[in-house]
């Protein structure tokens, strides 16, 4: 007989016996409609071993690498320590070594950590100051030896966390940082696959990861950037973009500014409506879409009713904190 | 329901489908027809597309005759809020339309066509919540 572990408590799973009917009979409450390993809504996650194979058929590239799997479809092979979806790992501590300026108004913040840390380029972590005030800020850069973490922060008038950062936060400082969520993260496999990604204001920080991995990862298909924002303020990174296309024969470049009256060498429009009319058609495309929520869903769909699969879709909306007035 | 579509040569209508992975073929063509629909698209909130597309294959799952524990109950209880919204025959009949309109786009043979209508249509009350 197997075990499940959630949290503090432990159970045994009978033969024949999903994991979710396991939990169920032990009046666990999780969430579950089809029971047939269809509608997701049993998405939970294996934090030690592997989950069977057949409990993630359907399931995003990107969760199976992470290890989700449906619980009304799983039998387990062995024992498993699971949670649900947000219920979260273990925190790490980390150290302000660096931060900059990226435009008046995007901060580029670097990290040092001590501890074991994984993630991939593109998901995003919480970030928690000494008062405990909390937000989302994705992971700019890939994982490599030197323990550290990017993040491209862009300052709201009166955002409690950005504003923090942006005018008190200082080098030496520690914060927390949650274990790395999301599947909004490039996976090898598939290189000559199309790539199109966009992003607006800071959504660039999530894509720059990605892009980075997957040309570290050999990516051989064609990858086409859009980045907009609605003035100068937004734009950052031209240089560095500039210089990867130089470098890259694969990596296309577009900065495209939407506000009215503004004098650059970039084109006028939003990012998105750019990136969808200078592509025929996105069957058997690759999608990214990162930043401002509306822009992200409109996308979503867009690209959809444009031919890209479902599954190839990644999305990483900013949502904001709405504030009661 | 699935099972009476036993058919004659020992092969369910799921299986002469090709299963699975003809699900997963058809879902997205299937769903682009609908969200396209004006008809009926407003039936379909897309705040979430990832877990709507999920719901669409469990729909073309049943429809294809392969296993489900769905019942009657679960059909009206599922759509008992788009009946609020105002869900009815003519609604139903467009999904129908896109139905067989994917099966032929997916190069079905006419007659397993037929069959998977003919699930689909068999669900039309309990679907319209009558
Ligand atoms: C998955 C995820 C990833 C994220 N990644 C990043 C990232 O990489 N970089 C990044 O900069 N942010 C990112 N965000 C957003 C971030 O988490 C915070 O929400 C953001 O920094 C604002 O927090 P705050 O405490 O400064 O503002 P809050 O104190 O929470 O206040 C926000 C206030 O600003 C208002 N507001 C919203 N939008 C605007 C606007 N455009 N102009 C003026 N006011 C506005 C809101 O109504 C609200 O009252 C991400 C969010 C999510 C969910
Ligand atoms: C033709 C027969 C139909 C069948 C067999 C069918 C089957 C299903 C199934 C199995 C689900 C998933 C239920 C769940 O687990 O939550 C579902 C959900 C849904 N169906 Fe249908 N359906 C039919 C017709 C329709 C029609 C005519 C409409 C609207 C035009 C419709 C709109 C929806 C929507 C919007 C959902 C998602 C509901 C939600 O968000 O919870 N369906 N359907
Ligand atoms: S309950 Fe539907 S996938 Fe598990």
């Amino acid at each position: 007989m197997r075990s499940i572990t959630i949290g503090e408590s432990t159970f045994s799973c009978q033969p024949d016996e999903t994991v979710l009917e396991t939990l169920l009979r032990e009046n666990v409450q999780i969430p579950n409609g089809c029971r047939q390993g269809l509608c997701q809504a049993c998405l939970m996650r294996s934090l030690d071993n592997s989950p069977p194979v057949s409990a993630q058929a359907g399931l995003k590239d990107t969760l199976q690498k992470q290890n989700y799997f449906l619980a009304c479809v799983c039998h387990p092979e062995q024992d498993m320590t699971i949670a649900l979806p947000n219920q979260r790992g273990a925190s790490i501590e980390a150290c302000v070594i660096r931060k900059q300026l990226l435009t008046p108004d995007i901060v580029h913040l670097v990290l040092e950590y001590q501890t074991q840390f994984n993630f991939f380029a593109g998901q995003f972590v919480n970030l928690k100051r000494p008062d405990g005030l909390t937000r989302s800020y994705s992971i700019a850069n890939i994982p490599q030896h030197e323990n550290i973490l990017e993040f491209h922060i862009r300052r709201l008038p009166n955002g409690q966390f950005s504003s923090w950062v942006y005018d008190e936060l200082e080098v030496g400082t520690l914060l927390t940082v949650s274990e790395a969520q999301g599947s909004c993260h490039y996976l090898p496999g598939r290189e000559e696959q199309p790539l199109m990604l966009v992003g607006t204001g800071s959504g660039l920080a999530p894509l720059y990861g990605i892009i980075a991995d997957a040309l570290a990862q050999n990516h051989s298909g064609p990858i086409h950037l859009f980045h907009g924002s609605r003035d100068l303020n937004g734009l950052y990174f031209i240089d560095e973009m500039r210089e990867l296309a130089a470098e890259f024969d694969n990596f296309h470049y577009t900065a495209c500014l939407s506000g009215e009256d503004i004098e650059s060498g970039h084109v006028r429009g939003r990012a998105h409506d750019i990136a969808l009319s200078s592509i025929e058609t996105l069957s058997g495309w690759r999608v990214f879409l990162c930043g401002h929520p509306e822009m992200v869903n409109q996308t979503k769909r867009m690209a959809f009713m444009k031919g890209a699969s479902m599954g190839d879709i990644y999305t990483d909306a900013f949502h904001v904190l709405q504030v009661e007035k | 329901m699935s099972d009476s579509q036993e058919s004659t040569a020992n092969q369910t209508l799921y299986e002469k489908l090709g299963g699975e992975a003809a699900v997963n073929a058809a879902v997205d063509i299937f769903y682009r027809k609908v969200l396209a629909d004006y008809r009926i698209n407003r039936f379909f909130d897309n705040s979430d597309m990832e877990k709507q597309a999920a719901k669409q294959k469990a729909f073309l799952t049943m429809a294809f005759g392969g296993p489900n524990n769905y019942n009657g109950t679960d059909m009206r209880n599922a759509h008992a809020r788009l009946v609020k919204m105002g869900l009815n025959s003519s609604h139903f009949d467009a999904v129908m339309e896109h139905l067989g309109a994917t099966l032929i786009e997916l190069s079905v043979p006419q007659e397993l066509i037929a069959q998977a209508a003919a699930i689909a249509e068999s669900t039309r009350n309990d679907v319209l919540g009558k």
